[in-house]
């Protein structure tokens, strides 16, 4: 599903430029779920940031479903994050001033789809972590484990190949973040490739592999046994 | 190209932050509203000039006698100059082929008396031909005739108003009533439209008066309009040889300004409208001016409505939004902001000139208002307005990179 090979960046920070990903080979298949690890200033969040086509690559070549990411205009890249991409944010980035249907449905706007579908879907996908009832309250009127739930119903409403979760719980306690990942865990069970980055090793032990970043290399990446979120819930 | 979720995602936008929306509103409201009351006060001015000369025909030349201030030819300074019978003549002798009506003029304010009824009205002694001149509506009876002029009739045309202070609801023609109590028959009534003044006064044959005020052949001023066909600049020359032949006859300095007068409506028009069109594209820049303060106003307010929403931007973006939707977006919504609080500026504006109507006609603005051509060109330039406060915030929001406005902080 992504292939990352030779990957280069680096930020020019005034006079002297900072080499964040100093060459990245990674292969991530179908249905895998991966936790990309690593102190601040590794580079895990640049990294995220490439594959989610916010950023792009210095050097290197990334593939995504068999297209390559290379050069794109920023029309494209819209394009291809609809199609392709989920994203799920630490701070949840709902829109405040629309409900939890209006903000699942925007993906879906972007699409194209009609306002009858969207509304469909946004429902469907909200019934799916469980807020059908709360559909039409605003994100003020939720608490952070159900803003993040919406947050994960608008990643799946595009049906998107790779769900990217950048720290998705790094903003909830530890209960509400096991609620979460139990979510993922059961998304990443129907066969959806997802992508998260965290420092938390108990949330890293959640996925099925992990990828340890340092100093803008991979020092370590190890398939593990998963450790189930249910039974702490 | 109508995209009703774009409306509606608009209308949500706008519905969700009324207070911004507000303030972003008010300045092109302001603007839409002092440009609406200005132009329209513009021609509230323009229709006073025009009401102005209405009165009389706008080929009308009125020549009037004055001082002659500078000797010349043996004769002193500090003359007074009048106009006889015999100088109504040689204008008709001399300009015969450009000239169309002519008439002699004597102004006397007069005790009108019937029974028990007077008043003071100002009576003017006329040739017929005043009646064209004057442009004077016989209601009943008929104006002043040749006739009366050969045989020094007592016979009076009175307007509107004079029959109706003085003989009430009775029909005046046929009645006798007297003008410092020498006694008249009044022959006809008239109307005017050149206003109410107009039509408190009385029109007597020329010669009766000068045969009863002293025996003169003495005149006040000459009227007389000249033939359509020889056009503006025909006119103006008529004006300048008219003026040449009286200085010539009461023995007048060429030089000497204040000699003789003459006057042309068309050209006292033309420079009244030129005066009302000046000041009103000075109107209209000023007007135009504070709209542009308020397209400022409004675009300042947006680029800061877009750094506001960098981060619900971002989020658009992330979620597939291309840089084109959210021009679109930015730019739709402004536009419809400044069209909004523009017609209601409009509407306001409007209705402040309906509301003045005729109040300021003292300060010479009659009936103030804007035409459906100005309200459609308001409407285009609100429109670019829109464009213009909308281009650079729309611009500055599809610059919003993601990566940027998502960043936690």
């Amino acid at each position: 599903m992504i292939q990352i090979d030779e990957l280069h960046k680096s930020y020019r920070m005034g006079s002297n430029s900072l080499h964040v990903l100093k060459g990245i080979n990674l292969d991530i298949k179908e249905g895998e779920f991966v936790s990309i690890m690593g102190s601040s200033g590794s580079g895990k969040s640049t990294l995220l940031n490439i594959i989610g086509m916010l950023d792009e690559a210095e050097k290197g070549s990334y593939v995504l479903d068999g297209v390559p990411i290379k050069n794109l205009s920023e029309k494209k890249a819209a394009v291809y994050r609809n199609k392709f991409l989920g994203f799920i944010f630490q701070s949840f980035n709902l829109i405040n001033y629309k409900n939890a249907m209006e903000n699942v449905a925007l993906p879906l706007y972007y699409q194209g789809l009609s306002r009858k579908l969207r509304k469909e879907k946004a429902l469907y996908y909200l019934e799916k972590v469980g807020l059908a009832d709360w559909a039409h309250h605003l994100p003020s009127e939720l608490s952070g484990g159900q803003k993040q739930r919406v947050a994960i119903a608008r990643a799946l409403a595009s049906e998107p190949k790779v769900l990217l979760a950048d720290e998705p719980t790094g903003a909830l306690d530890t209960q509400t973040s096991y609620e979460v990942m139990e979510f993922l865990q059961g998304i990443n069970d129907e066969g959806k490739t997802i992508l998260v980055v965290t420092h938390e090793h108990d949330i890293a032990d959640m996925t099925k592999r992990i990828v340890k970043l340092k100093d803008g290399k991979i020092v370590e990446d190890k398939f593990v046994e998963q450790v189930r979120a249910s039974q702490y819930v | 190209m109508f995209d009703l979720d774009r409306w509606l995602e608009i209308f949500q936008t706008i519905n969700k932050n009324k207070l911004r929306t507000l303030l972003a509103g008010f300045t092109v409201t302001l603007g839409i509203l002092i440009f609406t009351v200005l132009f329209g006060m513009g021609n509230g001015l323009k229709n006073t000039f025009y009401t102005f000369f209405q009165d009389d025909a706008q080929n009308t030349i009125f020549i009037y006698p004055g001082f002659a201030t500078k000797p010349f030819k043996g004769f002193k300074e500090n003359r007074r100059i009048e106009f006889k019978n015999e100088d109504l003549a040689l204008l008709e002798e001399k300009f015969g082929d450009r000239i169309e009506f002519t008439t002699a003029r004597i102004s006397k304010g007069t005790t009108v008396k019937y029974k028990s009824e007077y008043g003071n009205y100002t009576v003017r002694a006329v040739h017929p031909e005043h009646q064209y001149l004057e442009k004077t509506i016989i209601d009943r009876g008929r104006f002043i005739n040749e006739n009366d002029i050969e045989k020094d009739t007592r016979v009076a045309t009175i307007g509107r108003l004079v029959e109706k202070d003085l003989f009430g609801n009775e029909n005046a023609v046929g009645k006798y009533f007297t003008l410092n109590k020498i006694v008249y028959r009044v022959v006809g009534v008239f109307s005017d439209e050149g206003g109410d003044r107009e039509e408190r006064n009385i029109y007597t044959p020329v010669s009766t008066t000068q045969l009863i005020y002293k025996n003169t052949d003495k005149i006040d001023q000459i009227n007389l309009s000249y033939d359509m066909a020889i056009g503006a600049n025909g006119a103006r020359r008529l004006s300048r040889d008219i003026k040449k032949v009286l200085k010539d006859k009461h023995n007048i300095a060429p030089s000497d300004r204040n000699g003789i007068y003459v006057e042309s409506v068309i050209e006292d028009l033309e420079q009244n409208l030129q005066l009302a069109n000046v000041l009103q594209i000075i109107v209209f820049w000023i007007g135009l001016g504070t709209l542009f303060a308020g397209v400022i106003g409004i675009s300042n307010i947006m680029v800061y409505i877009v750094k506001e929403r960098t981060k619900e931007l971002g989020i658009r973006k992330a979620l597939g939004a291309k840089p084109s939707t959210v021009i679109g977006m930015i730019l739709q919504e402004t536009m419809v902001i400044t069209m909004i609080f523009g017609y209601i500026g409009l509407l306001i504006g409007n209705f402040v000139l309906n509301s003045m109507g005729n109040k300021l006609e003292d300060w010479f603005i009659t009936n103030p208002n804007v035409s459906q051509g100005t309200i459609i060109f308001a409407t285009v330039i609100l429109i670019l307005s829109g464009l213009i406060a909308g281009y650079i915030p729309a611009r500055r929001a599809a610059r919003v990179k993601p990566i940027v406005a998502l960043r936690d902080e």
